[in-house]
């Protein structure tokens, strides 16, 4: 399949949206961890950064990744698009994590 | 140590009808959830089929939160900047008590059957992840393992109504890993305007409510599609696509989203609202090929968890609300006949499936996902033709409409060979027939 992206679609600032959310975060107990660093630097298109929709993966210079989970939608998306497998991925403890007012 | 007839993993649509079907038939059952209270974790567009629901609560009419009832559905064919093309159905006939269908806000809903749930006499306990199941070294499943303290817990057949991400039934091996061929990664926004102001926009009256169902080069050559749902006094837009494609391009789900919300068509049925939420969630959209083991010794599992989505009819919850239910109802019918939960015994809920619409859905769109995957141009190519045809024959400009004829087929078979359309055809045919 041959995707082109002929349109620039706006730079959007997903904290703005995220900002509207609830969450209880559990501070210090991340639910989503990079397995192993190293295997980011080798990644080419790191596709956690484009498909989170929360924008929690953020890649920096050098090829690193930059993961903060506090504003997790926790739909499980970065999990599948690691081609390495490099995302261990949990659910947050009980009643910590996003809330959803509305859903 | 206390020992459950069931534990359900999970208060979303497939969770709350097993609980509640089991505890109503006096089974001693324990519905464990993730979220702070049931709803919190779980997002849907969202549209209420009444069918699935009536089955299992007759007159939840009366009690339930239902924001609107559907009275007139319109799809849209769109492409990513200008025209919109579509259909619009409203029918009187249609739009009539008992209402067939309803937009609902998923948190509001799924409290409400949670209550309903609780006043069933399940034990429902919140705020308690469950990590992984328990097993016996024969490979039965004979309980579930939570986070806290102490927190195994045993039951005689446990349910997994855990959600798409189906962690719980990979993580034991009764299922392989979920995969990003058969996953749509949905958005969604919910937008707050005065119910007058929205009846007004949208042609409503009292509690009629629309849906709009949008297909085409919104989703920028990704096989997904767009949504917007009126409810009683907001909006709910939504954008899909299936994660594979996602992966491979640079667009963020937020963009997409943006795109949408911007497009001349659907901007100014948006102007002046208020953002309060911004959720995604995965929707299984493997259909059939892509079903799990359905079942195993002391074990089930339902809704997402089990990829019951028909995609091609947007439909999920009330495949989930029926597959909870029907999972329920194998238990308690053995239960009835003191037979054990074991494989033998629970192939009865994959019997009740087949013999229902669940089954015979999913599998004659079985090949719809293969379809669109390979065929993508199904949903960038022709929207886009049908925009500059339309331009062409609403244009009154001098020309003649044979002339203008003329030159709409002439652009069809500048995009695809006379025996590309005619293959289109075939494929489209076979795959939806």
């Amino acid at each position: 399949m041959n995707i082109a992206n002929e349109f620039a679609l706006p730079t959007i600032n997903v904290e703005a949206k995220l900002f509207q959310n609830r969450y209880r975060v559990d501070t210090g107990r991340p639910h989503i961890k990079v397995r192993n660093p190293t295997t980011c630097l080798t990644c080419d298109l790191k596709p956690c950064t484009v498909c989170c929709p929360a924008g929690c993966w953020r890649a920096e210079e050098g090829g690193k990744i930059d993961l903060v989970v506090d504003g997790c939608l926790e739909c499980g998306t970065c999990r599948l698009v690691c081609d390495a497998g490099n995302v261990d991925w949990n659910y947050p403890r009980g009643g910590f994590g996003i809330l959803f007012k509305f859903g | 140590m206390e020992k459950f007839d069931v534990i359900v993993v999970g208060a979303g649509p497939s969770g709350n009808a097993a609980t509640y079907t089991l505890a109503k038939a006096g089974l001693n059952v324990l519905q464990i959830e993730r979220g702070e209270s049931p709803g919190t974790k779980n997002v849907q567009g969202a549209i209420l089929y009444a069918d699935a629901l009536e089955k299992i609560i007759p007159d939840f009419r009366s009690s339930a939160p239902l924001e609107r009832h559907i009275a007139e559905q319109r799809m849209w064919l769109m492409d990513e900047n200008q025209a919109c093309t579509g259909m619009t159905y409203r029918d009187a006939r249609f739009s009539q008590e008992p209402y067939n269908r309803y937009t609902i806000i998923r948190a509001r809903f799924d409290r409400w059957f949670s209550d309903q749930v609780k006043g069933a006499g399940a034990l429902v306990v919140c705020e308690t992840t469950v990590t992984e199941l328990l097993r016996e070294k024969s490979g039965k499943v004979i309980g579930v393992r939570t986070e806290r303290e102490h927190g195994d817990i045993y039951a005689d057949c446990v349910i997994l109504a855990d959600g798409a991400n189906a962690l719980l039934g990979s993580r034991a091996g009764l299922r392989p890993e979920i995969k990003a061929a058969d996953m749509a990664l949905a958005v969604k926004e919910v937008l707050f305007l005065p119910k007058e102001t929205i009846d007004a926009r949208f042609n409503l009256n009292g509690n009629q409510g629309l849906v709009i169902e949008i297909a085409g080069n919104i989703t920028h050559g990704m096989v997904g599609t767009g949504f917007l749902y009126t409810n009683k006094d907001s909006i709910s837009v939504g954008i899909g696509c299936m994660l594979s494609d996602m992966k491979r391009q640079t667009l963020t789900p937020y963009q997409l989203l943006e795109g949408l919300k911007c497009h001349p068509t659907v901007k100014p049925l948006l102007d002046g609202a208020e953002m309060k939420e911004y959720a995604a969630h995965l929707i299984p959209e493997g259909g059939y090929k892509a079903l799990p083991t359905l079942y195993g010794d002391g074990w089930l599992v339902v809704g997402d968890s089990a990829g019951f989505v028909n995609a091609v009819h947007r439909e999920g919850s009330n495949l989930a609300m029926t597959s909870g239910r029907m999972a329920a109802e194998s238990l308690i019918a053995l239960k009835a006949s003191r037979k054990s939960f074991d494989a033998a015994n629970l192939a009865e809920y994959k019997r009740r499936l087949d013999n229902s619409f669940v089954m015979e859905d999913l599998k004659k769109y079985e090949d719809v996902p293969d379809f669109l995957a390979e065929q993508s141009h199904f949903l960038n190519v022709y929207p886009r033709f049908l925009g500059d045809a339309a331009k062409e024959f609403f244009t009154v400009d001098g020309v003649s409409k044979r002339a203008k004829q003329q030159k709409i087929m002439a652009e069809l078979k500048g995009k695809r060979s006379l025996l590309g359309l005619l293959g289109d055809a075939y494929r489209f045919w076979r795959a939806f027939r």
